[in-house]
C-alpha cells in the first residue's frame, strides 16, 4: 500500500506553527516516515496536487483565500487545521472588532484602496475540517499524536475540559490567587498550561472550550476583580471570531 | 529556448503560484529586453499596526510577537523596549544579559534552518533538504544537531522556541537553572566545532553563488562596545548614525501597488538589512571564530554581493555561539539571582526600539495613553526594508543571466530572493516566472 500523502499549506498567520513541525527534528522523520509529504512550501520545491492530508495553517482574512481553501478542501480527504489562526481565527480576529475602513487607512494612508481584507475567519467558517490541532503555536507533541490518530483512522482526542485541569497536574500555584489575570476557567485545555509553568498566565490561545457556561466564568473571574470587559477583551485576543466574543 | 521569436512562454517552477502566492518574481522579455522583473509580495496583510489599538501595555509583546513565529524572540524583545522606553521602565543588567542569550538563541535557530535546510540544497542541486539524507547523512545530522540545540537554548532562557512565554516588561518571569546554563555552555561549545564543519562543506560549495555585485546603502544597528543586536545606534554604510526615535529619516515607508508589504528608500534606490548590513557596518567586532569562518570564505567589508548574505549569516551564527559562552560566563560569574519585576508606574508616553532580528533591523514604535492602553503603532520589520532592494538586485542580475537556459535563470533569481531569507514561506521555491519572447 503507497504511503498517504501529505501537503502544508498556510493562510494569514505568523508560520509559527510550520516551524513547529520543522522543530521536530529526528521525531518529524519519525512520524513523516508513516506519510509522503508532497507539497510544503516552507521546506521543499515539489508541489502536488494530489494529496490525502491536508494540514492548513492561518486564517481567512481575503475573498480570494476561499477559492484556495476550498480547492484544497476538495482535493483532501482529511483537513487539518494548525494553530489558533486556523481553528478558532486566532489573532487576525481582533481587527474584527474594528472599523475595517479605518483599520485598511491606518496602515495603508492613502493606497488603503489597493489592499483587500475582510474580517478574519477561521478555516471552518470557509470549509468542513476534519480536525483541529489548537494552540498558538500547536504543540508539537500534540501535533504528533493528532496525526497518529488519524493516520490510524481514530478520532483524535481533543480535550473539551477548561485549562485548570492540566495547570492543577502541572502542579502550578493558581496565578488568580496570586492576584493576576487568567483565562484557564473557560480555555479549552491540552498544552499542559504550559504558560502558566513558565510564570505567565494563560491568554486563551486554544480557545474557549465548547459550550462554556460564561455566566458561571464571569462569576468565577469576577471573584478575583477580573470584570466581564476585561475578560470579553481576553477572548477577542483570540477567539474571536466566536458567538460569545461578539 | 523559444523556437519562435514571437512565442509568449509561461514557466512555472511549481503549481501553486496559479492560485496563490506570498512571493512571486515576475519578469517579461521581449525580444531581448526587459520590459518587466518586478518582485511581488501578495501575503495577506495581517494589520497589526491598527490591530493592537486598544490593547494594554504588557499585552503588547504577547500580541506583536505572532507577526513573525520565526523571529518571535526578536519582536518580543523589540516591543518589550518600546514600552519600556514609554514607560520608563529600567531593567537589570541581568535581565540585559538574558536577552541578549535570548537573541542569540533566535539568531542561531533562524540561520542555520535557513543556510542548512533551504540554502544548502540549492548548493547542492536538489529541491529540497529530503534528498541529503540518503546522500549527505553526516552532514545532515551535524545541521540537525545544531539546529536542535538552538531550540534548547531558546528553551532554556525563554520557555518556548516560538512565542516565548518569560520575558515581560521589566525583566523574566521565570529563570533557566544554573546547572541548565551549564548543560547549554557546553552543547554551545560542542556546536562551535559542528558550526565550523557546516562553513568548510559551504566554503566547499560556495563558487556555486554568483558573483553578483551592486553598489547599495547597507542599514544595521551600531554600538561602540559590540557587535550590535540587541541596542545601539541605527547606522548607515554610507555614514551617520540616528537614534533609534529617529528611524523615519531612514525608513521613508512607501507604498507600490503589487505589494501588501511596505517599500523602504534612504540615501540611494534601496537599501539591504540583515546579516550583510551587520557584517559591513561591524566586522571588527565580531568574535575571534566568527572573524576566522569569514577569512575562510574571504569575505570582507564592504561586501556588495547580496548572495553572500547566506555566508554573514554563517559567520553570525559562530559570533552568536561564541558571545553566548562569554555572556553564559558572566551570568554565572555575578551569580544568577531571582528577580522581582520592578514596579512599574504606568504613564503616557511614547517608545521607539531597534533591535536587529535575524533578517536585520526591526523597529517598533508605541504610543500610550495615561491608562497604558495603546493608541498609536507603528512596526517596520526587516523584509519589508529588504524588499526594495530585492527589486533593484532582480534588476541588475537579470541581464547576466538572459544568455542561460531557462531554468538556471530560474534558480539564478529564486537564489537571490533566497539569500535575503526573506522570511521562510517566501525563501522557499517561490516563484513564478513569465518569459515573453
Ligand atoms: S496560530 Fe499562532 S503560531 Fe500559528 S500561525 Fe497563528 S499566530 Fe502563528
Ligand atoms: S485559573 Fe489559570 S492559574 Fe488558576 S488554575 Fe486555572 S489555569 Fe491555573
Ligand atoms: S496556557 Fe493558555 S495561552 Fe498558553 S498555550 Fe496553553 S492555552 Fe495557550
Amino acid at each position: 500500500m503507497s504511503k498517504p500523502r501529505v501537503a502544508i499549506f498556510d493562510f494569514a498567520g505568523c508560520e509559527g506553527d510550520q516551524l513547529q513541525i520543522v522543530n521536530l527534528e529526528e521525531a518529524v522523520l519519525d512520524v513523516l516516515g508513516q506519510v509522503e509529504i508532497v507539497t510544503w512550501r516552507e521546506a521543499m520545491k515539489e508541489q502536488s496536487d494530489h494529496y490525502d492530508i491536508a494540514l492548513v495553517e492561518g486564517s481567512i482574512t481575503r475573498k480570494s483565500d476561499e477559492e484556495r481553501i476550498k480547492a484544497i478542501r476538495g482535493k483532501a480527504g482529511i483537513l487539518v487545521a494548525i494553530g489558533a489562526c486556523a481553528t478558532i481565527g486566532g489573532i487576525n480576529c481582533m481587527k474584527n472588532f474594528q472599523d475595517e475602513k479605518f483599520v485598511r487607512r491606518y496602515v495603508y494612508g492613502d493606497k488603503a484602496h489597493w489592499y483587500n481584507t475582510y474580517a478574519a475567519r477561521p478555516v471552518s467558517a470557509v470549509v468542513s475540517v476534519d480536525a483541529n490541532v489548537h494552540g498558538c503555536p500547536i504543540n508539537r507533541e500534540e501535533f504528533v499524536q493528532v496525526l497518529k490518530a488519524l493516520l490510524q483512522g481514530k478520532k483524535p482526542f481533543i480535550p473539551n475540559y477548561p485549562m485548570c485541569v492540566d495547570c492543577k497536574k502541572a502542579g502550578n500555584v493558581c496565578v488568580l490567587l496570586k492576584g493576576q489575570f487568567c483565562m484557564g476557567p473557560v480555555t479549552r485545555a491540552g498544552c499542559g498550561a504550559c504558560c502558566i509553568t513558565e510564570g505567565a498566565y494563560c491568554s486563551g490561545c486554544r480557545g474557549l472550550v465548547d459550550d462554556p457556561n460564561m455566566d458561571a466564568a464571569r462569576a468565577l473571574l469576577g471573584r478575583f476583580g477580573i470584570s466581564a470587559g476585561e475578560a470579553l477583551g481576553q477572548i477577542r485576543l483570540y477567539d474571536g471570531y466566536r458567538e460569545e466574543a461578539r | 529556448m523559444s523556437k519562435s521569436a514571437k512565442r509568449e512562454l509561461h514557466i512555472r517552477v511549481d503549481h501553486l503560484t496559479r492560485v496563490e502566492g506570498h512571493g512571486n518574481i515576475v519578469v517579461n522579455v521581449s525580444n531581448g529586453k526587459i520590459e518587466d522583473c518586478r518582485w511581488e509580495v501578495v501575503e495577506a496583510p495581517r494589520f497589526f499596526e491598527a490591530m493592537v489599538r486598544g490593547r494594554k501595555w504588557y499585552e503588547m509583546h504577547h500580541i506583536t510577537c505572532r507577526i513573525c513565529g520565526i523571529c518571535s524572540i526578536g519582536h518580543t524583545l523589540a516591543s518589550l523596549q518600546a514600552t519600556e522606553a514609554a514607560l520608563g521602565i529600567e531593567v537589570s543588567e541581568q535581565t540585559m544579559l538574558l536577552r541578549k542569550l535570548a537573541l542569540h538563541a533566535e539568531n542561531l535557530q533562524s540561520h542555520i534552518l535557513h543556510v542548512g535546510y533551504l540554502v544548502l540544497p540549492d548548493l547542492m542541486g536538489v529541491g529540497s533538504v529530503v534528498p541529503l539524507a540518503g546522500s549527505h547523512p553526516a552532514e545532515l545530522k551535524t545541521v540537525i544537531r545544531i539546529h536542535r540545540l538552538s531550540n534548547v537554548f531558546s528553551d532554556t532562557i525563554c520557555g518556548r522556541t516560538t512565542h516565548p512565554q518569560r520575558l515581560v516588561p521589566g525583566g523574566f518571569v521565570k529563570y533557566p537553572k544554573v546547572d541548565e546554563l551549564k548543560k547549554l555552555r557546553q552543547g554551545l561549545t560542542e556546536a562551535l566545532s559542528d558550526l565550523k564543519e557546516v562553513a568548510r562543506l559551504v566554503c566547499l560549495l560556495a563558487e556555486r553563488f554568483p558573483a553578483f555585485s551592486r553598489e547599495t546603502e547597507f542599514i544595521a544597528l551600531k554600538s561602540d562596545q559590540e557587535y550590535a543586536m540587541y541596542h545601539g545606534q541605527v547606522g548607515s554604510s554610507d555614514g551617520g548614525t540616528w537614534a533609534p526615535g529617529q528611524y523615519k529619516e531612514v525608513t521613508n515607508e512607501f507604498c507600490v501597488p503589487h505589494s501588501t508589504a511596505k517599500y523602504t528608500k534612504h540615501n540611494r534606490d534601496s537599501y539591504m538589512v540583515g546579516a550583510l548590513a551587520r557584517f559591513n557596518l561591524n566586522s571588527d567586532r565580531l568574535t575571534p571564530e566568527a572573524r576566522a569562518v569569514a577569512g575562510l570564505f574571504k569575505l570582507k567589508p564592504v561586501c556588495y554581493n547580496s548572495f553572500m548574505n547566506n555566508v554573514a549569516q554563517i559567520v553570525e551564527c559562530v559570533h552568536s555561539v561564541e558571545d553566548s559562552i562569554n555572556i553564559i560566563d558572566r551570568v554565572l560569574g555575578r551569580g544568577l539571582a531571582l528577580e522581582d519585576i520592578p514596579p512599574i508606574k504606568v504613564c503616557a508616553g511614547r517608545g521607539v526600539s531597534a533591535v536587529e532580528v535575524p533578517r536585520g533591523i526591526l523597529f517598533h514604535d508605541y504610543q500610550y495613553d495615561d491608562a497604558g492602553t495603546c493608541i498609536g503603532a507603528n512596526l517596520i520589520i526587516p523584509t519589508n526594508q529588504n524588499h526594495n532592494n530585492i527589486y533593484h538586485d532582480l534588476q541588475a542580475l537579470l541581464p547576466s543571466l538572459l544568455g542561460k537556459p531557462e531554468k538556471e535563470i530560474e534558480l539564478g533569481l529564486e537564489m537571490l530572493v533566497r539569500a535575503y531569507d526573506p522570511c521562510i514561506s517566501c525563501s522557499a521555491h517561490y516563484l513564478k516566472v513569465k518569459f515573453k519572447k
